[in-house]
């Protein structure tokens, strides 16, 4: 009997685990075995990239898929990216008047929101959201369309599929992570001067006034343009996972899940490393 | 010294010819893990014939043919196409080849998101960039005529039968016009009337179109039909090969015991 799921796999990359279900299994015993899988998807994942590169700047170019991702990704997260912002803006101005009360900085609450918002929980907030919701269907999409052998079909249609499906999702994730953290951040400003003027009396221009009041752009840009690389990670992530899927159903189940899992732990982790870069050049 | 374009000319020269075939390949290994699929196959398919790889489930037919379409790469051997070894070719070069070969799958493999007219428009819209719509979607109606399809412009590949989905397989396949047909069960789970009629198409576009062809398939009488010559695989290798008068003349006992069970 011929091993299936390899042959489906076999056009792209060899037949390799998956870091989640290693971690999760209970057959992956030694930790050096999990270090070595780990390390070779990684070693995978970097080729994968190499290949998605390659790909994206030699023409042919596919701008018809890209600016269908770009829809798909951008416009169609952005009532769910704006209402997670607009929670986040009413959560903070909550908690932030509650502490600078205690603390007797109750004036610098509007600076405290507006910073909190454009520093770190727009763009996070924004990179989880769509970390679950595009990396899941991008997991799940690719994945689908891998055991159902329509990547192959496209390879055999002498297409790339590199090119035509990965690298055009990947570019509109980085192209998109900054505008959709653009409308977090706004959403997040105006529920949370709602919330601050339900409480107390206060203009929007007034609280907008004492909230920039001292800011500049380098405390704007760089954290905005920061979700670039969250959008990089979602789409390599999402991708990688969903075109190496091998295993029918279940295996598209466990494409689109470890796509969310894994892209929402590497954006909080780039998210240090990208928070500490941001302070050394951008101080 | 011959150019490259030189080089191709005379191939396809001789190729029209039935001198040179356009498929060769050689002492073809390949294995997944411990299992070996195919243990130095060998086989040529000139310009004009069918060629039926027949074997029991799971002998490797469906890999030679990903074998030579380059979805899989052989462990070791060689497959030329009109004359190009297509070993250690980069995707982008191995699609140049592939421009001039058509695949239709064993599940049909049809774009889910994509109605059937997109579906055989799909490689039209790649690599026919100065076809105008009315050109493409003339031609895809054309095709779409060719496999009985006409109607079923509009409908998703989940609307329509298995059979219809392979119809619809093959006039995507058939799209670039390509002189290379590769065919991977094509009428496997499908009724015998369907079956029949997926022959009869076969083997019509065959005759239209002189394609060099390869049909997997399991199925004797489908075989029969379609292909000039057939190759029995077992264990890896081919056990016989010729028409199929020359499979029923062979004392092997594995082609007895085939021919006896078909």
């Amino acid at each position: 009997m011929i091993d299936q799921q390899a042959i489906a796999v076999a056009s792209f990359d060899p037949p390799l685990p998956v870091p989640e279900a290693a971690v999760l299994s209970p057959t992956a015993s030694s930790s050096k075995g999990l270090i070595m899988q780990f390390l070779e998807w990684f070693g995978d994942l970097g080729m994968f990239f190499w290949q998605v590169v390659r790909a994206a700047v030699t023409p042919p170019f596919e701008f018809r898929e890209l600016f269908r991702q770009l829809d798909e990704i951008g416009s169609k997260s952005l009532p769910l990216v704006a209402l997670a912002g607009a929670a986040t803006g009413v959560v903070l101005s909550m908690e932030a008047r509650y502490s600078l009360t205690r603390f007797g900085a109750k004036s610098l609450l509007p600076a405290a929101i507006v910073f909190s918002v454009i520093h770190e929980t727009g763009p996070i907030i924004t990179g989880l959201v769509v970390s679950g919701r595009v990396g899941a269907g991008i997991g799940a999409e690719l994945s689908s369309m891998k055991v159902t052998e329509q990547i192959d079909a496209i390879e055999a249609s002498a297409v790339n599929p590199y090119r035509l499906l990965a690298a055009t999702r990947i570019l509109a994730c980085i192209l998109m992570l900054p505008l959709l953290t653009l409308a977090a951040d706004c959403s997040g400003l105006v529920m949370g001067w709602v919330a601050q003027a339900a409480v107390e009396p206060l203009s929007f221009h007034q609280f907008i006034n004492s909230g920039f009041k001292g800011a500049d752009f380098s405390d704007f840009l760089p954290p905005t343009f920061k979700t670039m690389f969250f959008g990089l990670i979602i789409g390599l992530v999402a991708c990688f996972q969903g075109m190496r899927t091998q295993g029918g159903a279940a295996g598209v189940g466990r494409a689109a899940t470890s796509s969310v899992v894994l892209s929402s732990l590497f954006v909080i982790l780039a998210d240090v490393v990208l928070v500490k870069l941001i302070l050394i050049f951008f101080p | 010294m011959e150019t490259i374009d030189q080089i191709a000319l005379r191939q396809e020269e001789a190729e029209k010819a039935g001198s040179a075939p356009v498929i060769v390949a050689e002492n073809l290994r390949k294995s997944f893990g411990s299992q070996t699929v195919l243990n130095g196959i060998s086989l040529t398919v000139h310009r004009g014939e069918t060629l039926a790889v027949l074997g029991r489930s799971g002998t490797g037919k469906s890999v030679l043919l990903r074998l030579v379409i380059g979805l899989e790469k052989p462990d070791s051997g060689s497959i030329c196409i009109h004359g190009q070894d297509t070993a250690g070719l980069a995707l982008d070069q191995m699609g140049e080849i592939r421009k001039k070969m058509g695949f239709v799958f064993q599940q049909a493999a049809l774009y889910d998101s994509l109605t059937v007219e997109q579906n055989v428009a799909f490689p039209l819209l790649h690599h026919k960039k100065d076809m105008s719509k009315a050109e493409r979607s003339d031609r895809v109606m054309q095709l779409l005529a060719e496999v009985g399809m006409e109607g079923n412009l509009r409908k998703m590949p989940s609307d329509i039968s298995g059979g219809m989905q392979k119809r619809v397989g093959l006039a995507r396949a058939l799209a670039l016009e390509p002189d290379v047909l590769l065919l991977d069960e094509p009428t496997a789970g499908l009724d015998p009337i369907s079956s029949g009629e997926i022959d009869d198409l076969v083997l019509k576009l065959q005759q239209k179109y002189h394609m060099a062809s390869i049909v997997v398939t399991h199925d004797l009488h489908s075989a029969k039909a379609i292909a000039g010559r057939l190759a029995l695989l077992n264990e890896g290798n081919v056990v016989i090969e010729g028409s199929f008068e020359e499979l029923q003349k062979s004392n092997d006992k594995f082609v007895k015991e085939f021919l006896k069970q078909s």
